[in-house]
């Protein structure tokens, strides 16, 4: 569990975080959404205690990270960049980090066996490959048997075998009853994988529900009907919950109706259509719809 | 399986032995010591006959053979300022805070076992560098028995011990290899330089507590310079701007973002 109050980070002038409060619940895969700049790996630095808070608290288990006199087995983290010496073996990477805990070095085996590092693990990890890069990440974070797991951006760099290895994983670690926390800037990646979601844009609190009600309320459908008798068609379909936009004189982009109760306007008022088609907004749409006022950069 | 000190030394222990440049750079740095003290003893045997009066006057056969400390101790510099800078650098401070939250265990046995392993491998090189180097003085040099040679073998190892500490401080300080490296070397080899552009009574004022200047007491029995302190009070000096740097390093360690 993983509980946020207030949450703030300021660099000088700059709001990296603002005021945000949320709880991440175990047995549940946690997604944590926001283009780049957003406030996710602030946020999560601030969960492992690396950065202090400007204002709030976060706490992990019920303490603050620090406090915990096992901080590894009560979280186990992925952060963003190689978090590893890139002259040190895998193996001596996760033995030194084990040896903080006293974990012994079978578990350091088992990890390794687990990500499948087993035949590179005397390797220089500056030799690594990203996607080895990450499966070592992982196996950092699972070394103390944790039973919260903070991963920034997992999937980054794996190739989709990888991609679905971890899926599987993290499902499987919420299937065990571990919270999970998982932060991306993709979209559908989430929705496949994740069954809550929270969302930051520019540092604030944009979303916090199940994935199906967010999915539910973001995929309201537009319908495009091209009719030479916009202007008489848009009055009869203006209602409380619909919103009739003009692209072009004969063209209108509705949204709140499905094409079927406009088809069904049309025939009623003898209106001719020469076009209806329903535009299924992707998740990317709905995710930049909302936050696109809060993307700090542009690509 | 709780995080503890013995655990955090242990830990330390393995990041220390399984980065191939530790082991290079000590290498270096044992090898400047015994090769420079050993050479300039044969050399200065050899061309005994044309070194002047005054020159012979000076002469001091314990120093000359441990003059490889004055390289020694960058080598040992940057392995110190390396230990966590180079952790900053790949990004690997993260992992090791975020094993260590409360942090200062990653300091505190970081320089203990730096000091700790450290010291009889440099023991054993200023030893040998004395030994070669008196064996190439031959006739003009003199034995481990004079008085001081033995507490100069040991002050020369202790003097690189706490200069590889003082530059660990630094290094978790301004947490940047190049940055580390260039303070230390402005602090052992610039300050004292421009000391010496100082008017007479600033220079004799500040000058001699320099580290360099003052940790010089710890392996120079006869300094040239008379305004210079003694071993013990010099050997504290030093040991004071290592505990100054260790401290002020905790202190940042505990306040700023990692």
């Amino acid at each position: 569990m993983i509980e946020a109050r207030g949450l703030s980070k300021r660099y000088g002038d700059k709001v990296a975080v603002d005021d945000v409060s949320f709880t991440v619940r175990p047995g549940h895969v946690t997604g944590f959404l926001g283009p780049n700049g957003a406030g996710k790996s602030t946020t999560m630095r601030m969960i492992l205690g690396l950065d202090a808070p400007s204002a709030g608290t976060v706490t992990v288990n019920g303490r603050a990270y620090a406090d915990h006199p096992d901080p590894l087995r009560q979280v186990g983290a992925l952060l963003e960049a190689k978090a590893v010496h890139t002259s040190r073996s895998a193996y001596n990477h996760l033995l030194a980090l084990a040896a903080t805990h006293g974990i012994p070095t079978s578990r350091v085996h088992e990890v390794l066996e687990l990500v499948g590092l087993t035949d590179v693990a005397r390797k220089r990890v500056g030799a690594f490959s990203l996607g080895m890069g990450q499966r070592l990440g992982l196996a950092s974070a699972l070394l103390g048997d944790p039973k919260v797991l903070v991963l920034d951006e997992p999937v980054n760099g794996l190739d989709p075998e990888g991609i679905r290895w971890i899926r599987d994983l993290l499902r499987h670690l919420a299937g065990e009853g571990r919270t999970v926390f998982v932060s991306s800037h993709l979209m559908s990646e989430m929705a496949q994988t994740a069954d809550h979601v929270i969302v930051l844009g520019r540092g604030r609190l944009k979303a916090d529900q199940p994935m199906s009600e967010f999915l539910a309320t973001a995929t309201t459908t537009h319908v495009l009907v091209r009719s030479p008798d916009a202007d008489q068609l848009a009055a009869l379909l203006q209602g409380p919950d619909v919103t009739v936009q003009r692209n072009a004189p004969d063209l209108l982009d509705v949204a709140g109706l499905s094409a079927a109760a406009i088809g069904e306007t049309a025939r009623d008022s003898r209106l001719l259509l020469t076009e209806l088609t329903p535009q299924a907004a992707s998740l990317e749409e709905i995710f930049m719809d909302l936050t696109s006022d809060d993307v700090e950069y542009r690509t | 399986m709780n995080v503890t000190w013995p655990h955090v030394v242990r830990s330390e222990w393995i990041k220390l032995r399984s980065l191939r440049s530790t082991w290079f750079t000590l290498a270096g740095a044992v090898l400047a010591v015994i090769v420079i003290g050993t050479v300039v003893g044969y050399a200065t045997n050899a061309h005994w006959s044309s070194i002047g009066p005054e020159e012979r006057a000076r002469f001091e056969p314990i120093t000359r053979s441990l003059v490889g400390v004055n390289l020694g101790q960058l080598i040992i510099g940057v392995l110190g300022v390396l230990l966590i800078s180079g952790e900053y650098a790949t990004g690997m401070v993260r992992a090791t805070f975020a094993a260590v939250p409360r942090r200062l265990p990653v300091l505190t046995a970081k320089a203990v076992l730096y000091a700790v392993v450290l010291y009889p491998v440099l023991l054993a090189a200023t030893l040998a560098a004395f030994l070669w180097g008196q064996h190439g003085l031959a006739s003009h040099g003199t034995t481990l028995s004079a008085p001081h040679a033995l507490r100069a073998v040991l002050g020369a190892a202790a003097y690189l011990d706490l200069v590889g500490l003082l530059a660990l401080a630094l290094g978790f300080i301004v947490r940047s290899t190049a940055g580390g490296i260039a303070t230390l070397v402005g602090l052992l080899l610039v300050l004292p330089g421009i000391g010496q552009a100082l008017p007479q009574s600033w220079r004799e004022n500040t000058v001699p507590y320099l580290p360099s200047q003052a940790g010089g007491a710890l392996y120079i029995p006869r300094p040239e310079d008379p305004g210079s302190l003694h071993f013990w009070a010099g050997g504290g000096v030093l040991c004071l701007w290592v505990l100054g740097a260790l401290v002020i390093a905790g202190v940042l360690l505990k306040r700023r973002d990692v």
